[in-house]
């Protein structure tokens, strides 16, 4: 049984903890991305992936994008992670184990400070 | 709440799922939980996204891709490649004129020059979850009304956006709700008219299906400003996927406190219910729909009394169609004035039209008023079928009239398309193509008029009927000179003398293909001829002696056996025990054979 709504800020309440149900579906500022090839599978990528997902979901990151993309020719530094935030260069990082995760999305995706160490890559 | 880095958007309006997107919808969930997807990839069911003859429909954000005619067996491929390893499934993707492939839903151009209000959240959300209808900004206007704006503020603002009646007779919504409001009356009644009549047209069924929600609010915001506490949403019965998710969307609404008694914590109350119409045409016209309502016959009466004084059981009772009521809510939330900045002078706002016949690309359009009809049938509909030569549109179904080339650059609104002898209707538009004969096309709309008139009022009874005996003969060869004078003079007197809607626009199919294509009625009546080569009974199939070889697969392949002649010499037809089923032109390997 859900409480009924009584005035505006019940309204606005629900409001807010349903964005996410449909903010995947609008575009976003920030952009992840995943090198899915079989590549970056056999380096680990999907438990990459299962990492970013814990992380957004525990720091409750709506407004980031979470994509996968096929071999972008770089195996050896499988697996591969984007970060795009528009307006930005695209950051690549390299090699990322699962405590980079943490970093990339503290420093990088959430106060815009690219993480030089594990950075292979950059594109406008 | 979850978060999920993918959406998986299946279409579930009527069209896709007749094309099979329930089973889809399955096999994304079985093959999602297989490959342990399902926690961060979620599976919504949506309503219509317009394009039906492409359906099932799958789009996947936060790409937007668009994929088209997905079958069950696609989905392990979209699985792996796609949400899995990233890559587009090529050979799915919507493929355009020009461009290949196209994967993003916005740049297909059926989507280009469209501008959704009434549809904006058709195919975007899940219609069965009302969240995602609040996540979209839902109920603000309900609530923007009843904390900030007076009744007569509601109705104010209703006047400034310039609504007009979407169900076809266009008349201006804020000044229809100022009389309701102001009658005086204990109880009174807010009805949707949900009666969707005219053949091929599907607008009210999609937004039904697709966002039951914002009909709900928009009668509320109704409601609140006319003063109603109780309300009908009048829906046929072969709407079943409608009603289903309508008295879903009522349950979870009164659920939430938005329907119901004290409505957000206020002294507003409403109760709605859902009424199942039997199917009946003449029921979509208001006094009718009132007395279905009520458990009589629907039948029409005269009126005064108008609804707003007299109406439901006798209590002063708003009616609105299923789209006027969906652009309401918007209308609150972002101000009448940004409702008044699209389309013309005197037609506001966008309009759904469901665009149908010989045209590429067919389904539901969302257009801003003003848009021409050229702009719809080319640059949405992407033109003819086949590259044949555009004949006519078929505006407003069996009330609207046909319009011929030169007003394809007319814009569309209620006082241009009325200035032609067409109405803007419900939104049914019908495509032609040169082998579409205009005397049977006006005959097939008076079939329809003529079955559903209810037999109240003698003009629409008895004339529709001669009207249609009339066409009949015309297009049997049977008609004798003077025939469609008399059909232009019953016509008028049928328009001017009937007691409702039904049939005093039952005439205009008639009267505007005589006016346009009068040269194809002379054909039929002076040369018992049929231009268009669609009325069988005119059409004559013929042998031409010097091109035929003597094949014999003609003769093989006519099922009355109504082609004779020897192997290696031609063959003729005999006229009296052919059906003109034109198998033998198909088949003729040398072109020999054609009709007239």
């Amino acid at each position: 049984m859900v409480n009924k709504i009584k005035n505006l800020e019940d309204l606005r309440k629900i409001k807010d903890s349903c964005g996410d149900l449909t903010s995947t579906r609008s575009a976003t500022e920030k952009t992840i991305v995943v090198g899915m090839g079989t590549c970056g599978i056999a380096a680990g990528a999907r438990e990459i992936m299962n990492e970013i997902m814990k992380e957004l979901q525990k720091r409750g990151i709506k407004d980031v994008s979470v994509q996968t993309t096929g071999c972008i020719g770089m195996c050896q530094k499988e697996p591969l992670v984007d970060v795009i935030i528009s307006g930005k260069e695209r950051i690549t990082y390299g090699n990322v184990s699962r405590e980079d995760v943490q970093r990339i999305i503290a420093e990088h995706v959430v106060n815009g400070r690219i993480v030089e160490d594990l950075a292979v890559g950059r594109a406008d | 709440m979850p978060i999920y880095r993918s959406h998986v958007l299946i279409c579930g309006g009527t069209g896709c799922v007749s094309s099979g997107s329930n089973e889809v919808m399955e096999a994304f969930k079985k093959e999602l939980s297989e490959k342990g997807l399902d926690k961060e990839i979620l599976v919504v069911p949506t309503g219509c996204h317009g394009m039906c003859e492409m359906g099932p429909i799958v789009v996947i954000y936060p790409e937007g891709t668009f994929y088209c005619r997905v079958k069950a067996e696609d989905v392990k491929e979209i699985a792996e490649e796609h949400l899995y390893k990233g890559r587009i499934v090529e050979r799915l993707l919507y493929k355009g004129d020009e461009v290949p492939h196209i994967p993003n839903y916005k740049e297909i151009p059926f989507y280009g020059k469209q501008e959704r209000v009434a549809l904006s959240n058709c195919g975007y959300i899940n219609p069965d979850n009302i969240e995602e209808y609040i996540a979209r900004d839902g109920y603000a206007g309900l609530a923007k009304a009843l904390t900030e704006l007076k009744p007569e503020d509601v109705v104010e603002e209703m006047k400034t956006s310039g609504l007009r009646g979407r169900g076809g007779g266009g008349f201006p919504t804020g000044l229809k709700w100022s009389f309701c409001a102001r009658s005086k009356g204990d109880h009174k009644y807010i009805i949707c008219n949900a009666d969707e009549g005219d053949p091929g047209a599907f607008m009210d069924r999609s937004i039904l299906e697709g966002d039951p929600h914002t009909v709900l609010e928009g009668m509320a915001i109704g409601a609140y400003a006319m003063g109603a506490c109780e309300g009908y949403i009048y829906c046929r019965a072969e709407y079943p996927l409608a009603i289903k998710r309508l008295k879903n969307a009522i349950k979870q609404a009164e659920e939430y406190g938005l329907l119901g008694e004290n409505i957000m914590g206020t002294d507003f109350s409403l109760t709605l219910h859902v009424k199942e119409g039997a199917g009946a045409f003449v029921c979509g016209e208001e006094t009718a729909l009132m007395a279905s309502i009520e458990g009589h016959r629907g039948m029409p009466r005269p009126r005064p009394p108008f609804p707003a004084n007299k109406g439901l059981w006798g209590k002063p009772t708003n009616i609105n169609n299923v789209e006027t009521w969906a652009n309401v809510p918007h209308i609150m939330r972002r101000g009448g004035s940004w409702f008044a900045s699209m389309g013309t002078e005197k037609s506001k706002g966008t309009k759904v039209f469901a665009l149908t016949g010989k045209v590429n690309h067919t389904g539901l359009v969302e257009v801003p008023m003003g848009i021409t009809l050229r702009e719809i049938v080319y640059d949405i509909g992407g033109g003819i079928l086949g590259g044949k030569k555009f004949k006519a549109v078929q505006i407003g179904g069996p009330s609207g009239g046909c319009l011929t080339e030169e007003h394809l650059d007319i814009p569309v609104s209620y006082e241009s398309l009325a200035a032609v002898g067409a109405i803007m209707g419900s939104g049914g538009l019908v495509v032609m193509d040169e082998d579409n004969c205009m005397v049977d096309v006006a005959k097939f709309f008076l079939e329809f008029t003529q079955r559903e008139s209810c037999g109240k009022c003698t003009p629409c009874r008895e004339g529709t009927k001669k009207m249609l005996d009339l066409l009949t003969k015309m297009t049997e060869g049977k008609a004798e000179e003077g025939d469609i004078d008399k059909l232009e003079y019953l016509a008028k007197m049928v328009q001017e003398t009937s007691l409702c809607g039904l049939g005093q626009t039952a005439p205009n199919p008639v009267l505007t293909t005589i006016r346009y294509c009068r040269d194809e009625y002379e054909a039929h009546v002076r040369d018992k001829r049929c231009p268009a080569g669609a009325c069988a009974a005119l059409v004559k199939y013929t042998i031409d002696p010097e091109k035929c070889i003597g094949c014999t697969k003609c003769a093989r392949v006519c099922p009355v056996g109504a082609i004779s002649g020897e192997v290696k010499k031609p063959h003729v037809i005999d006229q009296k025990v052919c059906i003109k089923c034109g198998n033998c032109e198909e088949t003729c390997p040398v072109q020999a054979i054609s009709h007239s």
